[in-house]
């Protein structure tokens, strides 16, 4: 074997120097004019028209906090209509059956196509269409005892979630290679179950944030129902500075709460995509 | 007097207006291992998916173990099955891929018992032994609770053949199961389709590696525009072929 030719000379040994730190001038200067900014804006809260003390004794409240547990159960209630609804829908939407296909398209045209608000507003006051309602000859009631705020605000916004989440159940289900749905067709596995065991799963993982973000859009648009009378947080808010006319100490209050509870959502979806992350290569390695 | 496992009669098949398939008939023997030559879009691959039922034949018949395949005759008219009992003929018939579409959110040992389990309704720990069994037969007892991403391509393959095999199927399909692999992976793969050969499986083999097509098949069928051209003995159609497009298609590939 031929030894290796002799290196040029003229290129010094670098190793044992270090790399200097750099003094990143702009950051600091940056970051103390943002501090002056907040600074003055907290100056102006402070000595401004706020009772502060309002804030403290009403952000523990027992209405404003049966306001919040209002507020959490009507998102979640309706996230899970709204994701079942999503997950029918979409399937429905890919199907090969012309039907099928149409009725899924004019679901989602129809629901996303009006304000929430005026659909929250016509589920509210579906007795006024129909006085009574019921399954002709077994059950009828009528619809004012039915259609109580809970369950208004419950169908309004399921039902106009469902349209907005069949549109992201449908993208994480394109997103699954086609590969996929036939190796479960090989081994023998029907179009439905192929879907749950092997597609939804996967589609699960793309899913989530698109989700997550619509869950935090849902907790939020619970509010909405104030209009209806359901009683989640903005509308107890609402009911108290009627009566005491503290509005932006109750806003604030409101602000809050909502604040964080969208604050405890976001690592709840962290540990859930972790879940559906089974398999990929970021966590397998 | 034995019977063909498969037998292809007159089958053509469409994409639009590409004909994939012209009048194909083929006897495939119980033990048989066959395979399956001709450049990309000469219709072998498109053949494998038709016994399948992956894709549907637009004439003719496919007859499996003696059963018609996705259609029944009645009052002078075919009718299509419907979805449960084409996955019921599917299930005789076991698959491995070109690409090898394991689920990539269950371990190799999950990929392997989810057919049995699910589809067969099989009990659980039963299953389990025999895909611990199969996994060890592929060479992959250590990377049983491995998730496929985990796994090199030549792995993935072999998981891929172990979860056809665990559903106990009658006739092996070999899409170009080594045609994604790095060089150096091909090797594992055929040792095991080798292995299977052995033992006396049925194989349908679409592929590429014509030293494997001499050492193993019984048959070898060359296929081109959708048309069986020349088939015979892997000596024969390999080492003397007598089709003017056999010759031409040979001396291209090696």
């Amino acid at each position: 074997m031929k030894p290796a030719p002799a290196l040029a000379q003229g290129f010094p040994d670098l190793s044992g120097l270090r790399i200097a730190r750099e003094p990143h001038w702009f950051r600091w200067i940056s970051a103390a004019l943002i501090l002056l900014v907040l600074a003055a804006i907290a100056r102006a809260f402070a000595n401004g028209q706020i009772e502060w003390s309002y804030v403290s004794r009403f952000l523990t409240a027992k209405v404003i906090l049966e306001g919040i547990v209002n507020t959490m159960v009507m998102a979640v209630l309706a996230m899970m209509l709204g994701i079942f609804l999503g997950i029918v829908v979409a399937i429905m939407r890919l199907s090969a059956n012309p039907v099928l296909k149409s009725v899924a398209a004019g679901y989602t045209w129809l629901f996303r196509g009006t304000p929430l608000i005026l659909q929250l507003l016509l589920w509210f006051n579906l007795a006024l269409v129909f006085p009574t309602i019921g399954i002709p000859g077994l059950w009828s009631a009528r619809a004012v005892d039915v259609m109580t705020p809970f369950l208004a605000a419950l169908l309004g916004l399921g039902i106009n979630q469902g349209a907005y989440t069949s549109e992201v159940m449908r993208a994480g289900m394109l997103s699954v290679d086609i590969g996929q749905y036939e190796a479960a067709q090989a081994i023998g596995m029907g179009r439905l179950r192929a879907l749950r065991r092997i597609v939804l799963p996967q589609a699960m993982r793309v899913v989530i944030p698109p989700l997550g973000n619509e869950f935090i859009g849902m907790v939020k648009a619970t509010s909405l129902a104030s209009v209806i009378q359901y009683p989640e947080l903005l509308h107890n808010a609402e009911n108290i500075y009627y009566a005491n006319s503290r509005v932006i100490e109750l806003l604030i209050v409101a602000g809050l709460w909502y604040l964080l509870a969208v604050s405890i959502l976001t690592p709840l979806q962290m540990l859930l995509e972790r879940r559906f992350a089974r398999g990929t290569l970021r966590l397998a390695r | 007097m034995t019977k063909p496992l498969v037998a292809i009669r007159s089958v053509a098949k469409n994409f639009g207006e590409f004909q994939a398939l012209r009048n194909v008939s083929l006897d495939v023997w119980p033990g048989e291992v066959m395979c399956l030559i001709g450049a990309s879009g000469s219709g072998k691959t498109t053949l494998l998916r038709c016994i399948n039922q992956l894709a549907t034949i637009d004439a003719g018949g496919i007859w499996l173990d003696g059963e018609l395949l996705g259609v029944r005759e009645q009052g002078g008219k075919l009718h299509r099955l419907s979805e449960r009992e084409i996955g019921r003929q599917r299930l005789k018939t076991g698959m491995v891929f070109q690409r090898f579409n394991l689920f990539p959110h269950k371990t190799a040992l999950e990929n392997i018992t989810e057919g049995p389990t699910q589809v067969q309704g099989r009990k659980p720990d039963e299953v389990r032994t025999e895909a611990t069994e199969l996994v060890r037969r592929v060479g992959l007892a250590a990377k049983a609770d491995s998730y496929p991403a985990q796994l090199s391509g030549g792995q993935q393959q072999r998981v891929a053949i172990a979860r056809a095999l665990a559903m106990k199927p009658m006739l092996m399909l070999f899409d170009e199961p080594t045609s994604a692999l790095d060089p150096e992976l091909v090797g594992e793969v055929l040792a095991v389709m080798k292995e299977l050969a052995r033992s006396g499986m049925t194989m349908m083999v679409v592929t590429h590696e014509l030293g494997f097509a001499r050492e193993v098949a019984d048959r070898v069928v060359y296929m081109d525009q959708g048309a069986i051209v020349e088939q015979g003995r892997a000596s024969d159609v390999l080492g003397a072929p007598r089709e003017e497009r056999t010759k031409a298609f040979l001396s291209a590939v090696i």
